[in-house]
């Protein structure tokens, strides 16, 4: 039986590389989820509570600025996220590993999702401060771009239904996309210094109170442990439903109709 | 090395010749779509002539996507594709090949046609080389991105909306610097460093985007 | 502490419609989350236990009667 010698192999090795396979990497996201889990509710409960109670009322802009603490965060998930799912889908692409390819699927939504709060976040933030929901700025558009990249991935790979052709298409176009948001950026902040000159200017950074600072950084540590828990529950059910015919699936079933 | 590139094209340019309907269909889309406008706006001749580059621009960017799904479908349906994919010469070649047949069909009308539809907008006649140029420049990176977003999607269900979903936030960059050749025009700066841009955008489409795109076949026809 | 009384906690020095509506929409979107990747789970082991019995008891079987067998 070859397969049962692979198996014993993996379970054997003390590589770190042995969580590549999916039957290996499966317990051990089962494990770290719920502990993710609970870090992600810990450090939302301290950072609202620097962000509400410790921090002080800006001397420009009032109480509004409060949303800080998860318009930032919110905003640098969504774009890490994508650049993580880009760095999984080459992996997969380079070395042809299954799990790299259902991380990248996982990671999808939650940056979406992180992609939309950063921009809803962002224009009621904005109403208040410069008027209007919405300014063409760099930032905002290529974060509205983002979002549609994100979309036209999650669209893609679940249009197909042969795993293996999901995998890679979406692989292609996640680093397509990647290729792109650079390009994205910059031709959006060349065509914003034409088009509105002197508009309000997003960079201006008033002297943040270190509270202010501290809040946003547990908020976005938060927002790390949330999306690990997040992902691992995700890549858990992928990995079964891709595995379902290996023997160790069978055993994992099993064990739960026992627990039923 | 280049004789299959030319057979591909010269395979592809004749079969569009004996379909010339399918062709003409892309580009009485591309005229009514900007003649649309005007209607939409209003026919005061400043707002037209300031809006003029974009619509046009939007437009040509609308009828690329909707002529997209041809590059590949035929083939795919036939089995050329499967054939050609399995062919010794190199995947690239023939797919830019394709992608040149393809944008010689659809693309180029749009732009001998574009000055002709611009001056319903009055754009004064000093821009309309910049408007043709940047049309030039710009609309066959439009095919080659697209092509990248047609082989994803190749056979898939629901595909065109998929393949605009896919392929029109890449599309946005060559939108910015295409139109703003014309704005930047007619404010008097000159147009010649969004030309620039966007010939070295064509330039770094044509290097990638037949890879990405040989790729995506390939996964398409596995 | 940086209020006065709850309700000027509440009032977000006048902003209280964007504040909270930032942070309602956000808790929305990561409760909803959180509630379809656990139902996604739950929902595909009992797919996957369905699929086990409908093909595998025959499997059982075979294993059953080989060992009785042996």
């Amino acid at each position: 039986m070859k397969t049962a010698n692979f198996d014993d192999r993996i379970k054997r090795s003390k590589s770190l590389l042995r969580f590549a396979a999916p039957q290996m990497f499966y317990p051990l996201a089962g494990t770290f989820a719920p502990w993710c889990l609970a870090v992600a509710a810990v450090l939302t409960v301290l950072g609202l509570w620097i962000g509400f109670f410790v921090a002080p009322t800006d001397a420009q802009q009032g109480d509004v600025y409060r949303v800080i603490f998860i318009h930032v965060p919110a905003a640098w998930m969504s774009m890490f996220i994508y650049l993580v799912m880009a760095f999984w889908a080459a992996v997969g692409l380079v070395l042809n590993t299954r799990l790299s390819f259902m991380m990248a699927q996982a990671l999808a939504p939650t940056g979406a999702m992180f992609c939309f709060v950063a921009l809803w976040t962002g224009a009621l933030w904005g109403r208040p401060t410069w008027g209007t929901y919405w300014v063409w700025d760099a930032r905002l558009t290529s974060q509205l771009l983002l979002l549609f990249l994100y979309l036209g991935y999650i669209a893609l790979t679940q249009a197909i239904d042969d795993a293996r052709r999901a995998d890679r298409a979406g692989a292609i176009i996640a680093l397509v996309g990647a290729v792109n948001v650079p390009i994205i950026y910059f031709s959006v902040q060349w065509w914003n210094t034409l088009h509105q000159g002197a508009s309000v200017s997003l960079t201006r950074a008033p002297s943040m109170a270190s509270a202010m600072l501290w809040g946003m950084l547990v908020m976005a540590l938060a927002a790390w442990a949330y999306t690990f828990a997040v992902v691992f529950w995700r890549v858990r059910s992928l990995i079964l439903e891709r595995e379902r015919h290996t023997e160790w699936v069978g055993a994992e079933l099993a064990a739960h109709e026992g627990r039923a | 090395m280049l004789g299959p590139f030319f057979a591909v094209m010269r395979r592809d340019l004749l079969l569009a010749w004996r379909g010339r309907a399918d062709v003409l269909v892309t580009l009485a889309f591309f005229v009514i779509v900007v003649c649309l406008f005007p209607f939409g706006v209003g026919a005061e001749t400043n707002q037209l002539r300031a809006i003029a580059p974009g619509v046009l621009w939007v437009a040509a960017l609308l009828s690329t996507l909707l002529s997209l799904h041809r590059l590949f479908a035929q083939d795919h349906a036939d089995g050329t594709l499967e054939q050609l994919l399995l062919s010794p010469e190199p995947t690239a070649l023939w797919v830019l090949a394709k992608i040149a047949a393809h944008w010689i069909v659809t693309g180029l009308p749009l732009v001998l046609v574009a000055p002709g539809l611009a001056l319903l907008f009055d754009v004064g006649q000093g821009v309309l080389g910049v408007l043709t140029l940047s049309l030039a420049l710009g609309s066959p990176i439009l095919a080659l991105l697209g092509a990248v977003g047609a082989a994803l999607t190749l056979g898939l269900r629901g595909g065109g909306v998929l393949l605009a979903l896919l392929v029109l936030p890449l599309f946005v960059p060559v939108l910015i610097f295409g139109a703003g050749a014309v704005d930047s025009e007619l404010g008097g700066t000159g147009a010649a460093a969004h030309l620039l841009l966007l010939g070295g955008g064509l330039l770094g489409a044509i290097a990638l985007a037949p890879f990405a795109c040989a790729a995506a076949l390939r996964i398409a026809m596995e | 502490m940086q209020w006065e009384s709850w309700s000027a906690f509440w009032s977000m020095g006048g902003a209280a419609p964007f504040v909270w509506g930032s942070y309602a929409v956000t808790l929305l979107l990561v409760a909803l989350e959180l509630v379809l990747v656990l139902r996604r789970r739950r929902d595909t082991v009992r797919r996957l236990i369905r699929l086990r019995r409908v093909t595998a008891p025959d499997r059982d079987e075979r294993r059953a009667s080989k060992e009785m067998f042996e």
